[in-house]
């Protein structure tokens, strides 16, 4: 797939002293001399680092790092779907059309997505701001329709909500991550159904909560 | 309906406190070095006695499965791999899980740990997942400030330590030696069987399995006794079970609820009911992408657990609701999950690889009527050649869905092509 061709970045590529800590970290999470399962993980922080893709200097360097063969990180790098081979925009707004998503209105949030970004499928914008894609199950479902932008969801979307979202990035804010319609995570919206006599170990005021 | 004091996951909603403080103020990490204390035998003979069943999808007792591990640590460490790459379209119960009660599946896994001679486990979590797994790994770091995972865990003179490892978007790797593979750095392709993982798992070692919601009961069955599971659900079905109702709902949600719950129970109490009332059902996939569809005439009266859907030819799978109304293209709905399959297929089996693809294009055509009656038992055949020729699962939840649609909504098809034709005829008179 043209999407898996692999680019070079035209630059070397290092992990920053911070990174190569946060490498060693994982890289001990594994059993001595089964470094190569750290593979995934360092993929990821590379691609963190490089701005979101992952360039052939990148995954050449974890392979010289894990002392994997090359082709070895290609493999990986190029069957799993979160890898980006070719630069993507600084937000990468993945819509889930998969059937509970479709069921609730998937379309319509599409329609949105591409209204707000001018873009289609698989396309970023010329100022790289946005990366428009459709995915499959987000693992959401009960909180559809859904789409996941950089690392957070935003569900239960509705076309309006949906191009809020996108207009807050655009204005340089952060939206509210999580449900837009007022739901706390994937309790019934209409109030509680079970668990409903259980004031024990509520949130309290400065308490951790989700 | 089950009673609140017969939950497990009291914090499933994120409603409480999230800390470790706020866990153990439910019940967590309560006694745990006294459960741990009972051995590995009575911990196995427990959860075999409580009827749990695997809450990943295939339903397999759990305690059966501890057992097939070797009974002693030879010359290669036991592992626990817990399998969060939750992924099944409708399935979203063991995110609430990892963001909301975390201490429940860290104390579960040490006590697992402990049942098959584990000192490490590892849980793969789908990598959009991903602030799931900060949740996940914050209670982690917890546990470590408080004596609860690392050397001698919670006085219990078990060593033990919880690992986190993303995936990076493929749902193949939610089948267990698929999942093994990818721990291992590779691409997630399923692996022949035997060996089996409780011999020849990750890295070579005696592996186990299991799903978080799985692993996350445990805690609670050994402190109620397994006698309290089982008496929940129905014999063959014991116990509580996450559902998540997803949808044409007025409600969607996720809720915990005692197994063999009528279908219908299920919806109109904690989803709302179908939009626009029962009557106006068409069909629901029970058990989440994988499982074949139910019309409404099933659904009317089936109850949710493994054999009573078994009966119907569908499956409870991972207790993934999905609820379609009058208004849904049923044909429309199942080619976007063959579809899925085709995207998901990893491409080592021909049936499944060239399979899901062909199913998925006529399937296309279908929808629109543009096929000849006979290809539909031919698209019957595919499935039938595709479902157990493959190495893994994939191949047969690709056919299954096709396979309910063909077996309750054939004439939907039918009618399709009919139409379809008469209005080419239509046009070619005019």
């Amino acid at each position: 797939m043209s999407g898996h061709s692999m680019q070079l970045g035209g630059v070397p590529f290092a992990f920053t002293n911070a990174n190569m800590a946060k490498a060693r970290a994982i890289i001990a999470k594994y059993p001595q001399g089964c470094q190569q399962s750290a593979v995934m993980p360092l993929l990821d922080l590379g691609q963190r680092q490089n701005g979101g893709w992952l360039t052939r200097e990148t995954m050449d360097y974890i392979a010289d790092l894990l002392q994997m063969p090359t082709i070895g990180v290609y493999e990986v790098a190029t069957f799993y779907t979160m890898y980006n081979h070719r630069p993507i925009g600084r937000f990468h707004v993945q819509v889930c059309t998969n059937l509970p998503c479709w069921l609730r209105g998937s379309d319509g949030i599409a329609a949105a997505c591409r209204k707000v970004t001018g873009l289609n499928w698989g396309e970023t914008d010329a100022d790289g701001r946005f990366t428009l894609a459709e995915v499959e199950c987000l693992g959401a479902c009960v909180n559809a329709p859904m789409m996941q932008i950089n690392d957070d969801f935003y569900e239960d979307l509705t076309p309006e909500t949906a191009e809020a979202v996108l207009a807050a990035f655009c204005n340089g804010e952060t939206p509210k991550k999580g449900s837009q319609n007022g739901r706390h995570s994937c309790e019934p919206i209409s109030g509680l159904t079970v668990l409903t006599g259980d004031e024990k170990g509520k949130v309290r005021a400065g308490e951790e909560s989700a | 309906m089950l009673k609140d004091q017969d939950r497990i996951f009291t914090n499933i909603y994120g409603l409480h406190d999230l800390s470790l403080a706020g866990a153990q103020s439910r019940g967590d990490w309560d006694g745990t070095a006294a459960l741990v204390a009972q051995g590995r035998e009575a911990i196995i003979e427990s959860i075999k006695a409580s009827g749990l069943r695997g809450r990943g999808g295939a339903g397999f007792s759990t305690g059966m499965k501890w057992s097939f591990m070797p009974k002693k640590v030879a010359d290669r460490p036991h592992y626990l791999v817990i399998n969060a790459d939750e992924g099944e379209p409708g399935t979203c119960k063991d995110r609430e899980i990892m963001r909301h009660e975390p201490h429940k599946l860290i104390e579960g896994a040490l006590i697992a740990g402990s049942a098959i001679n584990a000192h490490t486990a590892y849980c793969y979590i789908r990598g959009e997942f991903y602030r799931e797994a900060e949740a996940l790994q914050k209670a982690v770091d917890a546990c470590h400030d408080a004596g609860l995972l690392g050397r001698n865990v919670a006085g219990s003179g078990w060593d033990f330590d919880f690992h986190i490892h993303l995936g990076a978007g493929a749902y193949i790797c939610g089948e267990e030696s698929a999942l093994i593979e990818s721990l291992e750095g590779k691409k997630g392709q399923p692996r022949l069987k035997p060996p089996f993982p409780a011999n020849v798992g990750v890295w070579g070692c005696p592996t186990t399995v299991n799903n978080v919601e799985s692993i996350a009961v445990v805690p609670t069955i050994l402190r109620r006794g397994p006698e309290w599971f089982a008496a929940l659900g129905r014999p063959n079905n014991a116990g509580t079970k996450l559902f998540n109702i997803s949808g044409h709902v007025n409600t969607p949600c996720t809720v915990e609820e005692e197994m063999s719950i009528p279908l219908r129970e299920l919806v109109e109490k904690h989803a709302g009911g179908v939009q626009g009332g029962w009557d106006n059902l068409l069909a629901i996939i029970p058990g989440g992408a994988s499982v074949p569809v139910l019309p409404k005439s099933i659904c009317d009266t089936v109850l949710m657990d493994f054999d009573s859907l078994h009966e119907v030819r569908s499956g409870l799978g991972t207790a993934a609701i999905i609820v379609m109304d009058k208004s849904t293209d049923i044909v429309r709905a199942i080619t976007r999950l063959s579809r899925f399959y085709k995207h998901e297929s990893c491409g080592q089996c021909t049936p499944c690889r060239e399979g899901t693809g062909w199913m998925w294009r006529v399937m296309e055509r279908m929808c629109e009527g543009a096929s000849r009656p006979e290809e539909i038992d031919i698209l019957y055949q595919v499935t039938r050649q595709v479902e157990g020729h493959t190495i893994c699962a994939l191949g047969d939840a690709a056919a299954w869905p096709i396979q309910g649609l063909l077996r309750h909504f054939r004439d939907r098809i039918e009618s399709r092509i009919a139409a379809r034709d008469a209005d080419g005829l239509q046009q070619a008179a005019e």
